[in-house]
C-alpha cells in the first residue's frame, strides 16, 4: 500500500485495505478467545491443567517409560511391579490370548481367518464393491474360513468345542453383522409392507426380540433349543449362537433402517412409481439407497455393539476372546496378577475394531452425502 | 427433434381414445374428492384442468397412473383397463409420464443416471441405448450440460426440466403434468413452459394440472374447469377464457386473472 500502487483503489484515507490487527490471529489469540475468555474459563482452564499434570506422567510412566516391553520372564515385570506395566503378559500369553485351546501347531489357521475376515470387512466397505458379486465373495470367505477352521479336505479337523480367541470373536461378528443386514432390511421392509400378513410377522418378530435381553435369546439357542430338537439331532453350539445373534441384532437393524424409509420422501416413492419401477427396483434403487444413507448412524451403533456383544457368548460355553484372553491368566499362577494389562490389551483390541467401524461411517456419510445437497 | 417412435402400448391401441374415464369416483376416508368424472381424452390431444385447490384436479390426473386408486367406475389407457392387476398398472405407467410439483428427482443419481434408471431396469434397454435416448432428450430440454451433476446442484427450472426428460426417456404416449411450475421461482416458469410448449407442438397428449393460463391459451384443445370433485365447465380455451358460462368458473377466473 505504501508504494502507492492501490492509490486508486483506496479513494478515502478513512478505509485503508490492511490486514487484521496481529492479536485476533495465530496460537496466543486462539488461547485468549478459547482458554481464558472469562475468568470461570480461565479457572477451569487452570483446573484441568492442575489435574492433568497430576494424573498424566505417572499413568504414562505405568503405560510407557516404565513398563515391561517384549518376551521376558514374570520376575521381570515383579521387579518393576506398581510402576510399570507388564505388557510382557500379552508376549507370554499372546498364542493363548487369540486362539484359546486351538491345536497350537495348527494356529496359523486361525491366524489366516483373521485375515479373511478382516479382508471380508474391508471389500464390504468399499463402494466398487457395492454390486451383487458382493454376496459371491462372502460365500467364499465363509466356506473358506469354516474350512480352515473346522478342516478336513486335507487339513486335520478341529471341533468347534476346540475353536477359541479372536476368530470366534470375529466370525460372531463379522458373519453376524453380515447376515443381520439384509435380514434387517427385510423385516424393515416387511414392517412397512402394505401386505397384512408380512406387516403383522415383522412387527411382531421386531418387538418380540427387541423385548428381551441377548444372554437370555443365546441361552435358549443353547439349552432350550437342544430339548426341542429330536432325538439324536445335534446342531452345533457355534452355529446356534451365530444364528441367534443374527436374529436378534436384526431386530435393531430393522428398526433403524425403518427411521431411514420413513425419511425418504413420499415424492421418491411415488416418481419411481409412475416410472413404472416394480416393488424390489423401486426398493433397490430408488428409496433404499437413500434410506440406508440416512440411517448409517443407527446401523453402524448396531454393528458396534454387536461387535461387542459376542463376548456374552461365554455364558454357553463359547470361547471368544475375551473369554481366552481372561483364561490365558487366569490359568497361570506366576502371571495371574497381571490380569489388569491382559484386560487392557483386549480392550484396546476391541476398541481398533469399533473405533475402524465409527471412523468409517463418519467417512461413509459424508461421501455419500457429496452431490446430493444444495 | 423427430417424432419419438410409437410406443408397442399405444400402437395395440390405434384407434383408440388415449383416456377414457368413465363415472369415475373416489373418496378419501368420507370425503368425496371425485364425483361421477367422464372425460376422454383423445390421441395428441392437449387438455388443461384447472380450478381452485381441494377441487379433485390433482387426484382426477394421479388416478390414471394408479398413484391414486379410485373406488367407482373405469379408467382405460390406451386400451388397457386399470384394474388391480399389476400387470395391467406396470404397463400404463411406463406408456404415461408424469412430472410433479417439486419434480421429484432422485437425489443419490446424477442427472443422466436419473434419466436412465428406468428405461434400463423398466425397458430393458442397454445402458449405452439408455443413456444415448438420455442424452437426446436432455438436448432437447436444453440441460445436456448437466448431466453428469446431481439435482441438488441445479435450480429449481432446470431440474424440473429434468423431471420432464426423464420421463421422456421412457417414450410414453402420454404425459401428465401436475402442477409444474408452482414451486418454482417467477423466473423460472418459461423455461418450464416453454419446454412444455415444445412438447405440446410435437403432437404428445398431454393432461396438465395448471393454472399458468397463458400456457392454456398457447396449446390447449381443451380447458377443463374442476370444482368441488365435479368438472363445472370444459371448453376451447377462447371459449372458456373469453365467455365462461358457470358461475364458479367466472369466479374462479375473476380471481386468477386479477392478480
Amino acid at each position: 500500500m505504501a508504494d502507492g500502487s492501490l492509490s486508486t483503489e483506496v479513494p478515502r484515507a478513512g478505509a485503508p485495505v490492511s490486514a487484521p490487527p496481529a492479536f485476533r490471529r495465530g496460537p496466543v489469540a486462539w488461547v485468549r478467545a478459547n482458554l481464558f475468555s472469562t475468568p470461570a474459563n480461565a479457572a477451569v482452564t487452570v483446573l484441568l491443567l492442575a489435574l492433568l499434570a497430576y494424573i498424566l506422567p505417572p499413568t504414562l510412566n505405568w503405560l510407557f517409560f516404565d513398563a515391561v516391553w517384549g518376551r521376558q520372564p514374570a520376575a521381570a515385570c515383579d521387579a518393576v511391579r506398581g510402576q510399570g506395566a507388564c505388557w510382557a503378559v500379552v508376549w507370554e500369553k499372546f498364542r493363548f490370548m487369540m486362539f484359546g485351546v486351538y491345536p497350537f501347531d495348527q494356529q496359523w489357521r486361525g491366524g489366516l481367518v483373521i485375515a479373511i475376515l478382516c479382508g471380508l470387512l474391508v471389500v464390504s466397505a468399499l463402494k466398487a464393491f457395492w454390486r451383487p458379486a458382493l454376496a459371491g465373495i462372502w460365500l467364499v470367505g465363509i466356506v473358506v474360513t469354516f474350512w480352515l477352521m473346522g478342516g478336513g479336505f486335507g487339513l486335520q479337523p478341529v471341533r468347534t468345542e476346540q475353536w477359541g480367541g479372536l476368530p470366534v470373536t470375529l466370525i460372531l461378528a463379522i458373519f453376524g453383522i453380515g447376515f443381520a443386514f439384509p435380514l434387517g432390511i427385510l423385516l424393515a421392509l416387511g414392517r412397512r409392507s402394505s401386505l397384512p400378513i408380512i406387516r403383522s410377522v415383522s412387527v411382531t418378530y421386531i418387538a418380540v426380540v427387541r423385548g428381551v435381553p441377548l444372554i437370555t435369546v443365546l441361552f435358549m439357542a443353547s439349552v432350550m433349543f437342544a430339548l426341542l430338537l429330536p432325538e439324536g439331532m445335534r446342531i452345533d453350539q457355534l452355529l446356534r449362537a451365530q444364528v441367534a445373534i443374527i436374529l436378534f441384532v436384526a431386530a435393531y437393524l430393522a428398526e433403524a433402517v425403518r427411521g431411514g424409509l420413513q425419511a425418504v420422501p413420499k415424492g421418491q416413492y411415488e416418481a419411481a412409481e409412475a416410472l413404472g419401477l416394480p416393488y424390489w427396483k423401486m426398493m433397490a434403487f430408488v428409496i433404499l439407497p437413500q434410506a440406508l444413507r440416512i440411517s448409517i448412524p443407527p446401523i453402524v451403533n448396531s454393528f458396534i455393539s454387536l461387535f461387542k456383544d459376542t463376548s456374552l457368548v461365554v455364558i454357553i460355553a463359547i470361547y471368544d476372546f475375551a473369554y481366552a484372553v481372561k483364561k490365558s491368566v487366569e490359568t497361570d499362577i506366576s502371571w495371574k496378577k497381571y490380569f489388569i494389562e491382559a484386560f487392557l490389551f483386549s480392550i484396546l483390541v476391541y476398541w481398533i475394531f469399533c473405533y475402524a467401524m465409527s471412523k468409517y461411517s463418519q467417512w461413509l456419510e459424508k461421501d455419500l452425502a457429496r452431490g446430493h445437497h444444495r | 427433434m423427430s417424432a419419438a417412435p410409437q410406443s408397442t402400448a399405444s400402437r395395440a391401441a390405434e384407434g383408440r381414445p388415449a383416456i377414457e374415464i368413465r363415472g369415475l369416483n373416489k373418496w378419501f376416508g368420507e370425503f368425496h374428492v371425485l364425483k361421477n368424472i367422464d372425460l376422454t381424452v383423445g390421441r395428441g390431444e392437449r387438455i388443461v384442468v384447472c380450478g381452485p385447490s381441494g377441487s379433485g384436479k390433482s387426484t382426477l390426473i394421479r388416478c390414471i397412473n394408479r398413484l391414486e386408486q379410485h373406488q367407482k367406475g373405469d379408467i382405460v389407457v390406451n386400451g388397457i383397463a386399470l384394474t388391480d392387476d399389476l400387470k395391467n398398472i406396470d404397463t400404463i405407467r411406463s406408456d404415461v409420464g408424469m412430472v410433479f410439483q417439486h419434480f421429484n428427482l432422485f437425489p443419490h443419481l446424477t442427472v443422466l443416471d436419473n434419466c436412465t434408471l428406468a428405461p434400463i431396469w423398466v425397458k430393458k434397454q442397454s445402458k449405452a441405448q439408455a443413456e444415448a435416448t438420455a442424452l437426446k432428450f436432455l438436448e432437447r430440454v436444453r440441460i445436456i450440460e448437466q448431466a453428469p451433476k446431481y439435482p441438488g446442484q441445479l435450480s429449481g427450472g432446470q431440474q424440473q426440466r429434468v423431471a420432464i426428460a426423464r420421463a421422456l426417456c421412457m417414450n410414453p404416449s402420454i404425459m401428465l403434468f401436475d402442477e409444474p411450475t408452482s414451486a418454482l421461482d417467477p423466473e423460472m416458469v418459461k423455461e418450464v413452459l416453454d419446454t412444455m410448449i415444445d412438447l405440446a407442438r410435437e403432437g404428445m397428449t398431454m393432461l396438465c394440472v395448471t393454472h399458468e393460463m397463458g400456457f392454456a391459451r398457447a396449446v390447449a384443445d381443451r380447458v377443463i374447469f374442476m370444482d368441488r370433485g365435479e368438472i363445472v365447465e370444459q371448453n376451447t380455451p377462447e371459449a372458456f377464457f373469453s365467455n365462461p358460462q358457470n358461475d364458479r368458473s367466472k369466479q374462479f377466473l375473476s380471481q386468477i386473472l386479477d392478480r
